[in-house]
């Protein structure tokens, strides 16, 4: 009880004294308001960017497996040169891997290359043309918006028949339907037999709609005659996908004639690879950056500082008077602490504003999302810079000695 | 010519809807080399017409003409360089900058007008010594007493040879002797040609100078010659 | 003291250049000692007001200092490629994209020697032209000692040597016939052979590469300033050599040719395009299925790129900056209400406004450029720590210390002047009242 009223007392001396020296409130704020808006803002585009990314990301499939010569992520120009010396991964062997696994869902030899597609006076150039069998559908996020998809004879026998993704289809036929029109897809003509559903990009980079999928046979005779495959495996569950993992493992040392003891000559890559490298990158770019936006709000703080030091230098006699009248210690610390909580508290109240607007306006640009948690934690942090650079200087003021405050001119 | 001539000085002051009008409707004459002593009542208007007299104010009406120039037409810079070169100001309160020394204290108009360190310090240590402090140089203002600080002040007043001073109450604050002291000083200065301004509440120094002005309520009361047998 | 009437009066009086220019010293001297004072004075507060300007100076200093390191690093590893050398190859030197655009660059046809071959033969306008191939990793031993399990096996041609700037220092290089041959001989780098042969001439002796034994016939020079680095870890041996033991006659190669002069380096590049393009059956106004870059590209490149690093970081950074500019302008606020006395007293005694003004200004730079000096100095020394941190050497980025403290002036000029245009406008009578 008493201590309320001492808090609502400490809070008019407060703001009494913001109120009497304006032009110094309003700096000693705006130094914590510009701390506060920098850090804000950056959390605010840290937040934002994961999101971003995991919406990206999750495209991939957790329950995805992904089989190459060479991992997604070399560390050295060591490893690459090591790993394009590979034998390559044929489709006999992604064949085999098909029969062998029992954890899988479906399994689906890939291979691609970059053509340009016509269609009568329409043309597309660097589509992707995926060269791939029946499977491929299972283990694509993407549905059949229109038609149907390669069949196990069409792939096997390399019939010249394609299924087009959407950007393809927008691009090519305006006003018609694709269905049964024949386009040429590079040096070859193709017939159009389904149209897939739309998928967006991979973080923002690779459109997964600009593409033209093709049985893994026409591809083999018409684009590259001994690719290089790349086998997608989508395991039967999400959970198990470890178990699938190590299985596909065996499966592939023993199709590759891989002795007992020696290193594997293909890489398994999955969804997670990307999570955790993006963490590591992201971690970092957060720590940087919060730490150098952090130093703003510290600036600010030390600005606090000086001037409650100041604060207290010109309060001398006031202070000597309050204690000569009987104000304790924790009186005259708690009042000079509310003063600049209550400050730093205002320039946090304003810096979150601020930065609302700020975000209104980067997001046209960049994902930025300003959560709740973020805004409560600078209010918190807000408080906590006045109360920490408030201790020393109101320490000060409280340890004054009566008799020689009330002597200082 | 004269070389100073007011003519219907007013200075008036206006406190939120109060006016106060601390000069009411001055004129004077004063030719080079007269020693002049303002008297009046506390309040009378005694500082706010040194003010004006030192550059340092300008009046709310009426002409100033200093040595046949106009006062109000002059700009900032041209004020500062006449209260640095040709006014040496002895104030009421001493006014010495608390954290220099004396030396530096009294080096400081020499500064302003850029004399070189070495001349400067030589000329500080001359002005020092000839008011007899040349022992206390390097004291700072609360180290001294108030005659001394007063005489600092009156060294700094003098260093840099103006042609008029002007003091505001000089001996206030100290005891006869030193008064006395203080005075001879000033007769001094005023045998070599300057022109001063001694602002005092006693008959006993005014009778040093050779005319007194009496002010009351921001109006001069009387202006004459000091009586002889002095 | 002499005759003041006889001195002329100063109104009026005309002043001489050299005189005012003395005056004008004597100023200057007086503010930075006034200035000097007051920051002695008030201890507390002055270190307080640098600790912001050196933070912000800091933060700004110690990335610099750190991407300075990391781009020293790169340039010397770039330096081994003369300023009219270019490299040829299937892969970018420098990729930043995601892991989908390497797609464009795998699904390309490998560059092989018979192409590589094909370039010596044709490009008339090269000075040399070299073709090579890296195995990295394995095991050299020597009848001495036995190579870091870092070393690269490097397939080569004699043109290698001059494109890409060998120095023999003892032996001599591969020849034609060798490469023709497919002999078993090697040149040696430096730093292999302190490792293999830290006696006598390697020349004639046998090393062993994963149990092949080959005959070393030269030794390079060390390579100028990156001593200890990988840079000198490596073998030459005959590329026929290298793609029949190692790996295979079709397999991905690196051309290196040597312009005959900075002026005729874009036709040598536009030659050796055009016979790639036929070579490899490029579609007239198809894009090239090759890289060409050269050292200086590959540093353009990733200029270009930490560039935009840079100037982010230097924005974020100069946040803080501004912050600390506002904490000075706030204290120097309070140091001219505490002055109000002082101000007068100068003024009443000749100072001029401008006299006030630079004292001010001053007091505020000066404090700036002492933070500014130690952040300086502080981000020099933790920029390093973390560029040692990442093995690099130690660098002092001198541009960035001016452009800082630089910078550090300009906030004390810009958050010093309102303050000190506020003392100097304060009215001489009124601060003399001021208690
Ligand atoms: N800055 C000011 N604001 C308002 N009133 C002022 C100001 N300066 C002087 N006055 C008033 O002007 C009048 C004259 O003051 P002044 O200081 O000239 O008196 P004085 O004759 O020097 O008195 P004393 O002998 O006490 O020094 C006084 O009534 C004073 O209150
Ligand atoms: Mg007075």
């Amino acid at each position: 009880m008493y201590l309320i009223r001492e808090i609502s007392e400490g809070l008019g001396i407060a703001w009494d004294a913001i109120r009497a020296n304006k032009l110094r409130s309003f700096l000693t704020t705006l130094g914590i308001v510009i701390g506060i808006v920098t850090v804000t803002l950056m959390a605010t585009a840290i937040n934002g960017l994961n999101g971003a990314f995991h919406k990206s990301v999750s495209v991939i499939g957790a329950d995805m497996l992904f089989v190459s010569r060479t991992s997604w992520f070399v560390n050295s120009q060591a490893e690459w040169l090591k790993s394009m010396r590979r034998r390559e991964i044929t489709l006999a062997q992604a064949r085999q891997l098909q029969r062998e696994l029992t954890l899988a869902q479906a399994v689906a030899p890939m291979v691609g290359i970059n053509q340009t597609v016509t269609y009568q006076n329409h043309s597309s150039s660097s589509v992707q043309i995926v060269g791939s069998t029946e499977e491929f559908i299972n283990t694509s996020g993407a549905g059949i918006a229109e038609g149907r998809f390669i069949s196990a004879g069409e792939a096997e026998g390399g019939r010249p028949v394609c299924v087009i993704g959407m950007d393809v289809a927008t691009n090519l036929f305006a006003f018609e339907s694709p269905l049964g029109k024949r386009i040429k897809v590079g040096p070859r003509v193709l017939e159009v037999i389904g149209v897939l559903g739309r998928q967006g990009s991979f973080l923002g980079l690779a459109s997964l709609d600009n593409q033209v999928v093709i049985p893994v046979q026409q591809f083999m005779i018409g684009y590259l005659r001994n690719p290089d495959f790349m086998i997608k495996i989508k395991a039967i569950a999400p959970d198990q996908l470890e178990e699938a993992k190590e299985e596909l493992r065996g499966a592939m040392r023993k199709i590759r004639h891989l002795a007992p003891g020696d290193p594997d000559d293909f890489a398994i890559n999955q969804q997670d690879m990307f999570v955790t490298m993006f963490n590591s990158v992201a971690g970092t770019i957060a720590a940087v950056g919060l730490l150098i936006t952090g130093l703003s709000l510290f600036v600010g703080g030390i600005g606090i500082m000086n001037i409650m030091f100041v604060s207290v230098a010109e309060r001398t006699r006031e202070i000597g008077v309050r204690k000569a009248i009987g104000a304790k210690r924790r009186t005259i610390l708690l009042q000079f602490l509310i003063e600049a909580a209550t400050i730093c508290l205002l320039g946090g109240l304003v810096g979150l504003g601020i930065t609302w607007v700020l975000t209104l306006g980067l997001k046209r640009v960049m994902p930025v999302n300003m959560s709740l948690g973020v805004m409560g934690l600078a209010l918190l942090v807000s408080l906590l810079t006045g109360v920490i650079s408030g201790f020393l200087p109101a320490w000060r003021a409280a340890r004054m000695n009566p008799v020689e405050a009330l002597r200082n001119e | 010519m004269s070389l100073i001539r007011l003519q219907n000085i007013r200075r008036q002051y206006t406190m939120g809807a109060e006016t106060i009008h601390a000069l009411r409707d001055v004129s004077l004459e004063i030719e080079r080399g007269e020693y002049v002593a303002i008297m009046g009542p506390s309040g009378s208007g005694k500082s706010t017409l040194m003010n004006l007299l030192g550059c340092l104010d300008t009046p709310s009406a009426g002409v100033y003409e200093l040595n046949g120039q106009n006062v109000s037409e002059m700009d900032d810079n041209q004020l500062a360089e006449i209260r640095n070169r040709e006014i040496g100001f002895v104030f009421q309160t001493f006014n010495l900058l608390p954290r220099s020394n004396a030396l530096r204290n009294v080096e400081l108009p020499l500064i302003y007008s850029g004399v070189d360190a070495d001349e400067r310090k030589q000329m500080a240590l001359d002005a020092l010594t000839s008011v007899g402090l040349g022992d206390r140089i390097h004291h700072k203002p609360n180290e001294m007493s108030g005659g001394q600080r007063q005489r600092v002040a009156i060294a700094r007043a003098l260093v840099n040879r103006p042609s008029i001073i002007l003091a505001d109450e000089p001996t206030g604050n100290l005891d006869s002797r030193t008064g006395e002291e203080i005075m001879a000083l000033l007769k001094a200065l005023s045998q070599k040609g300057n022109t001063i301004f001694v602002v005092t509440h006693e008959e006993e120094v005014a009778r040093h100078a050779r005319r007194i002005i009496r002010i009351r309520d921001g109006l001069i009361a009387s202006d004459e010659p000091t009586p002889p047998g002095s | 003291m002499s005759e003041p009437a006889d001195k002329p009066f100063a109104v009026g009086r005309g002043s001489s250049r050299a005189r005012s220019w003395r005056v004008f010293q004597a100023e200057l001297a007086e503010s930075f000692f006034m200035a000097f004072g007051a920051l002695v004075a008030h201890k507390l507060r002055s270190a307080l007001t640098l600790l912001g300007v050196l933070v912000g100076v800091f933060s700004i200093i110690v990335v610099m200092t750190a991407m300075r390191a990391m781009q020293h690093q790169i340039e010397s590893d770039l330096s081994s490629l003369s300023s009219q050398t270019f490299m040829v190859q299937k892969w970018p030197a420098v990729h930043f994209g995601g892991p989908g655009g390497e797609e464009k660059y795998r699904r390309r046809k490998d560059l092989t020697l018979p192409q590589g071959l094909a370039v010596m033969r044709k490009a008339t306008l090269a000075q040399a032209v070299g073709v090579e191939a890296q195995f990295p990793g394995g095991e050299m031993i020597s009848q001495y000692g036995k190579a870091p399990p870092n070393m690269t096996l490097q397939g080569e041609t004699p043109g290698s040597f001059a494109a890409q700037n060998w120095v023999l220092q003892d032996g001599r290089i591969l020849q034609d016939v060798e490469v023709e041959g497919a002999h078993d001989v090697c040149v040696l780098a430096a730093g292999l052979r302190k490792e293999l042969f830290p006696f006598g001439s390697p020349v004639g002796e046998k090393v062993k590469f994963n149990g092949i034994t080959f005959t070393v016939v030269g030794v390079l020079e060390p390579k100028g300033a990156m001593e200890g680095g990988n840079q000198d870890n490596f073998a030459i041996i005959p590329i026929t050599t290298a793609l029949n033991r190692y790996g295979n006659l079709q397999q991905n190669i690196t051309i290196a040719v040597l312009a005959p002069s900075r002026d005729q380096y874009e036709e040598t590049v536009d030659q050796v395009r055009g016979i790639l393009r036929t070579l490899r059956k490029v579609e007239p106004g198809a894009d090239d299925d090759f890289e060409i870059f050269s050292g200086e590209s590959i540093l353009s490149q990733i200029n270009a790129f930490t560039w935009a690093v840079r100037i982010g970081i230097t924005a974020i950074s100069s946040i803080a900056l501004l912050a600390a500019g506002i904490g000075i302008m706030n204290i120097m606020l309070v140091s001219v209400t505490e002055r109000t006395r002082e101000i007068g007293i100068r003024r009443a005694i000749g100072a001029k406004k401008r006299n006030i003004m630079a004292q001010f200004i001053m007091e505020a730079v000066m404090l700036c450029e002492l933070g500014g000096l130690l952040g300086v100095v502080v981000g020099i020394i933790a920029g390093n720590l973390a560029a040692h941190a990442m093995h690099l050497s130690a660098v002092i980025p001198f541009d960035w210390v001016f452009l800082g403290l630089f910078i550090c002036s300009l906030v004390g000029v810009v958050f010093g002047t309102y303050p000190a245009y506020k003392a100097a406008n304060l009215d001489p009578i009124e601060s003399l009242r001021y208690e």
